[in-house]
């Protein structure tokens, strides 16, 4: 199993280790739902450094990346951040990503750990072989080159400033910048995955030695505990990291998302630029498009008792009509809530519907989504 | 963590028999393995349960669980209050987190189960 630079951090902390995309992570340290509201409340600290970085230089970045991906890169000014998606020409997910806009000749795609190879290659197919009329682009897989964290929750800008020269008062959301963190050079990103205000903190190597990278990580963790623990900040693991998302009503791919599905159905039409030029995909969406789609991905909240889990079936009466993809005790609502795919004529906000636990018709309902989201 | 008084199931339940009852809840060890406690479903009192067949379920935030029968019987009590406190089972899993109370119908059943001893050595083992 693969291992992040906090490996042994994460042990003597007492992490529970699971094994997630091949990567030995932290699910938890001291209970989920712990976790998960101090990330609400306070702030929460997680080693991300699993997720993969691929990176495009030289004159046909941009080209390369407007062609791979659904949004539109060209109205991205340096430092921005934008969510955008990879998708195969049947308009259905590789991916989804963040891509980053280092300047005109220099993006980076953040990519999900269990995808970061077949991206990688997914990429390189696409634009290596296919495209030798595109100006020339150099691709790099540098996930090995770079720790990730993230610092999350109400309370992350306050502890981040005492470690940072920046002033994270101009760094906006989806905005992000070189600075230092302690003594470590690091990209700070005003991004993240759990529906609070917060940072990424991008940590690449810039030695060959991985101890000396893996000192500066070691070192940017430890301090941001150190000055975090006035404000309540703990580590927090990849168990809450999915309650958290799952409250905000961020997907998670191959759950929420998949090989499967698209833009359209997912409801993320908004990362989708048809009028940008052509890009893998587009063709399949625009021909869903007048189509229409014929399934759609909504949020449902328990109404009797009972958790959703990823497969149980949705009913309507007798009518198979769709399938849960996440579901979970939402520990912040104290709710039972999910996401699942239901045939577009069961979709509306309100429909009660029923999921099958354990051969058990549960009763639920469409309900608006975000579930959470958090007071500005 | 695991009193010397009571029995054991490698499913990771235990039972305290107390004359012709069984009351019944799962270990430490479980409750650690499967982290806070979010939902129970247990059965009605009157239910008949079979040895080391499930009787329930129990799920964590991120996981599901079948929970077995240490003995046939009928099942006299069950504890209510989990349906809103399943976090009993993680903060008292011997006490206040137990889930039934069985009546015994065949007591040879109980040489089915293990001791405390048996059992530390059971869950050091899967550790491995």
């Amino acid at each position: 199993m693969k291992k992040t630079p906090l490996n042994q951090i994460h042990k003597t902390l007492g992490a529970k280790m699971i094994d997630f995309a091949g990567w030995e992570m932290p699910v938890q340290y001291t209970g989920i739902i712990e976790e998960h509201l101090i990330t609400r409340t306070k702030a929460g600290l997680f080693d991300i450094s699993h997720m993969g970085e691929i990176l495009f230089e030289g004159p046909g970045a941009l080209q390369a990346v407007q062609y791979l991906t659904t949004n539109q890169a060209a109205k991205l000014v340096p430092g921005q951040v934008q969510y955008s998606a990879l998708l195969y020409p049947t308009g259905t997910f590789v991916d989804d990503i963040t891509v980053y806009k280092f300047s005109e000749e220099q993006f980076m795609f953040c990519v999900n750990a269990v995808n970061t190879d077949k991206d990688y290659a997914w990429i390189q197919e696409n634009i290596s072989s296919k495209k030798p009329d595109f100006a020339p682009v150099q691709i790099k897989n540098i996930s090995d080159e770079i720790a990730l964290l993230a610092l999350q929750g109400p309370k992350a800008a306050e502890i981040l400033q005492k470690l940072t020269e920046i002033d994270l008062s101009t760094l906006k959301s989806f905005r992000f910048t070189e600075g230092t963190v302690g003594e470590v050079k690091t990209w700070i990103s005003r991004t993240g995955y759990t529906g609070e205000d917060g940072f990424e903190l991008y940590i690449p190597a810039e030695e060959a030695n991985p101890e000396v990278h893996q000192g500066k990580v070691i070192e940017v963790w430890n301090k941001l505990l150190e000055v975090g623990q006035e404000y309540g900040l703990k580590p927090v693991g990849l168990g809450a990291r999915d309650t958290l998302r799952l409250e905000a009503r961020l997907v998670l791919y191959g759950n929420d998302i998949t090989d499967q599905t698209t833009p359209l159905e997912a409801d993320l039409e908004w990362i989708v630029k048809y009028d940008k030029g052509n890009f893998i995909g587009r063709e399949a969406l625009l021909k869903q498009k007048e189509q229409g789609i014929q399934k759609k991905l909504v949020g449902f909240e328990m109404i009797e008792r009972g958790i959703a889990r990823p497969h149980y079936k949705i009913l309507k009466g007798q009518e198979l009509i769709g399938e849960v993809t996440s579901g979970t005790y939402a520990p912040y609502l104290d709710k039972n809530i999910g996401l699942g795919y239901v045939k577009i004529e069961y979709s509306e906000i309100g429909t009660e519907l029923d999921i099958l636990i354990r051969d058990k018709k549960v009763k639920a309902k469409i309900v608006p989504t975000p579930f959470y989201k958090r007071k500005k | 963590m695991y009193p010397e008084d009571l029995k054991y199931t490698k499913e990771h339940e235990w039972v305290r028999v107390v004359g012709n009852k069984a009351i019944v809840g799962i270990t430490e060890f479980a409750q650690d393995q499967l982290g806070d406690v979010v939902f129970i479903e247990l059965p009605e009192v009157g239910e008949k349960v079979k040895q080391f067949e499930s009787f329930g379920t129990i799920e964590s935030v991120k996981a599901v669980s079948d929970l077995y029968a240490p003995v046939s019987g009928e099942v006299i009590k069950v504890n209510d209050a989990l349906e809103d406190e399943p976090e009993r089972v993680n903060k008292d899993p011997y006490g206040e987190g137990w889930m039934l109370e069985i009546e015994i119908k065949n007591p040879a059943e109980l040489n089915n189960l293990i001791s405390a001893k048996e059992y530390e050595a059971y869950i050091k083992d899967q550790a491995k």
